[in-house]
């Protein structure tokens, strides 16, 4: 069996490439608010803060800093995601009311 | 039911992969945000609902603090989500880097902390991944909130630079580097923790300030880079394969981000984060006055009137004057005239990738308008009028042409092979990169003197009134 490092380092690995792959397939278009989506995906740390703080044994050091953690990760949860669908939601293929013939 | 949580734990990342894949066009981009939200809300939800399982029977404890947190990071960040103006996506951009690096360092030092105390042995790949962490979560904490000062202009955009800078860097990192591996020896030494955090804040700043406002967008990307990594660490230091998924999808975009912006200013990594750029260009500066043409804003608006084709270079100057919506104006007055109006976008224009194309999708131009470098290049030649609007550097033909150019080898809008050129300026002025475009003195360009926004407002009114007439 192998041990959780081993296994960790495995996921790691393939996680990096499907994260290549994909992020190269992405629409330069959308760099900006593929920024702030990676970003609010990346505040998945709030598990590991919540882990921490949760702890019955937590000393209050840890409960203040598990505390602040919490505080900054869902402040970038909320506002990633909120803010990547102001962005992609302006992305518009065609005017709907600009004028009556474009010429090619 | 054995093992639950790990089985939403794999929803979880599977929904944050169809996220990033779903960013690959606009048409389904709403729909990757939904699923990246929905894979979030499940993780969060899983951890809470799954505590026994993931600490070894315990259940949650100290549910004042976890939800007080959660309820104040919400209200802190709706208000962000909807006021922030699109023209400071960058700072909020670096904020929020920040935010996931800090959180990152501070789990990582509570665990450090909260294992000593109970005198629970730290295995040493632990103790590796933990080092890790903190070390990448507060170089990244410090380093996004100077590069948020100088996106904000509260801190100056040109690099600060000194003698022995790399000197100090490097000998700054080393120690950090010699504390950790003592770290990692014997986790006991807690004394030496709070001195290895502080020299992993003080190099983040030190890193970020010889670094020159153009070179942002790289910046941006590695920060971005070094957050996922730091999150993707504490997965290792936890066990935890969603947290190591999702820190390694974050981890490779800012890789690939910051390559893609290091490729179009023909630079390296080394050389962005410790080539002081700004110390070469400074002995460039100050050239001769040579003669310029300039045109006014009836003049600027009949040419345009009278183009086939007009293609449109915004930079950062656009993002500044927040012209955006007066741009808008006039694509709608071109456009209505038959003119084919397009955007050619630099991918290094602005202050963070993509900066450009979230500000003009703003003013509600449509998509299919806005043109990458290499696609829109081939077209120059036959367009009538470019129209260079706050850009510099990158319509810059010395970077083709001359070696001696602090940007020789960067790849240009080739906005000098339109029929005519013009650009719209404060003044002559080389901005703070201070490298003199020689496109300004060519015989077809007008130089249009003026504030971008004001500029173009006055095009606009011409436009109209003229079709009366």
């Amino acid at each position: 069996m192998p041990s959780n490092l081993e296994m960790a380092l495995f996921v790691f690995m393939l996680a990096t490439f499907v994260g290549l792959e994909i992020i190269r397939k992405v629409s330069p278009l959308l760099h900006t608010p593929l920024m702030s989506l990676t970003n609010a995906i990346s505040a998945i740390s709030v598990v590991g803060a919540i882990l921490i703080t949760g702890n019955e044994r937590a000393t209050d050091l840890t409960k203040i800093l598990g505390f602040v953690a919490i505080v900054a990760v869902f402040t970038n949860i909320v506002s990633g995601f909120l803010i990547t669908d102001r962005m992609v939601k302006m992305f518009k293929k065609k005017p709907q009311a600009a004028g009556a013939e474009v010429h090619k | 039911m054995p093992h639950f949580v790990q089985y939403v734990y794999i929803i979880s990342a599977a929904m944050f992969i169809l996220s990033l894949k779903w960013m690959n066009s606009p048409a389904s981009s709403r729909r990757g945000v939904a699923i990246g939200s929905l894979g979030m809300l499940l993780a969060v939800a899983g951890t809470l609902a799954g505590f026994p399982e993931l600490m070894g029977g315990l259940s949650v404890h100290n549910w004042t603090w976890i939800v007080t947190a959660m309820v104040i990071g919400t209200v802190i960040g709706v208000p962000i989500a909807y006021i922030m103006p699109m023209t400071a996506v960058p700072q909020r951009t670096a904020l929020s880097h920040a935010c996931g690096a800090l959180a990152a360092a501070l789990v990582g030092a509570a665990e450090f902390y909260q294992s000593n105390q109970m005198h629970e042995p730290l295995a040493m790949f632990k103790m590796i991944a933990l080092v890790i962490e903190t070390l990448l979560g507060f170089l990244t904490f410090t380093g996004s909130l100077m590069a948020m000062g100088k996106l904000q202009e509260v801190l100056p955009q040109r690099p600060i630079t000194y003698r022995g800078q790399n000197f100090v860097n490097f000998t700054l990192f080393s120690i950090a580097g010699v504390l950790a591996v003592r770290l990692v020896m014997v986790p006991s030494d807690t004394f030496l923790f709070p001195i290895f955090s502080g020299l992993a804040l003080l190099f983040g700043v030190l890193l970020i300030i010889p670094i020159g406002g153009a070179d942002m967008p790289t910046v941006i990307a590695i920060l971005n880079s070094y957050a996922g990594l730091s999150a993707c660490a504490m997965g290792f230091a936890l066990g935890n394969n969603l947290l190591v998924v999702a820190g390694a999808l974050d981890g490779s975009s800012g890789l690939i981000l910051s390559i893609i912006m290091c490729k179009a200013m023909n630079r390296s990594f080394t050389n962005v984060l410790f080539g002081a750029f700004g110390q070469m260009q400074m002995k460039v500066g100050h050239t001769e006055q040579k003669p310029v043409r300039s045109a006014s804003p009836e003049e600027a608006a009949s040419i345009l009137e009278a183009a086939q084709s007009v293609i449109i270079v915004p930079g950062y100057g656009l993002a500044v004057a927040q012209a955006q919506h007066k741009i808008r104006e006039l694509y709608d007055a071109l456009t209505r005239r038959g003119v084919n109006v397009k955007f050619g976008i630099h991918p290094v224009a602005g202050r963070m990738p993509g900066h450009m194309n979230v500000l003009l999708a703003e003013a509600d131009i449509p998509y299919d308008r806005l043109v990458e470098m290499d696609e829109i290049n081939g077209e120059f030649p036959q367009c009538d009028v470019a129209l260079v609007i706050g850009a510099n550097d990158v319509t810059n033909p010395a970077a083709r042409t001359d070696k001696s150019s602090p940007i020789y080898g960067m790849p240009i809008l080739d906005v000098d092979k339109a029929h005519t050129v013009m650009v719209i300026k404060r003044s002559m002025n080389p901005g703070f990169a201070g490298i003199d475009n020689p496109l300004y003195y060519m015989d077809k360009t007008l130089m249009l003197f003026g504030d971008a926004k004001a500029f173009v407002s006055e095009m606009v009114k011409e436009l109209p009134v003229r079709a009366a007439a």
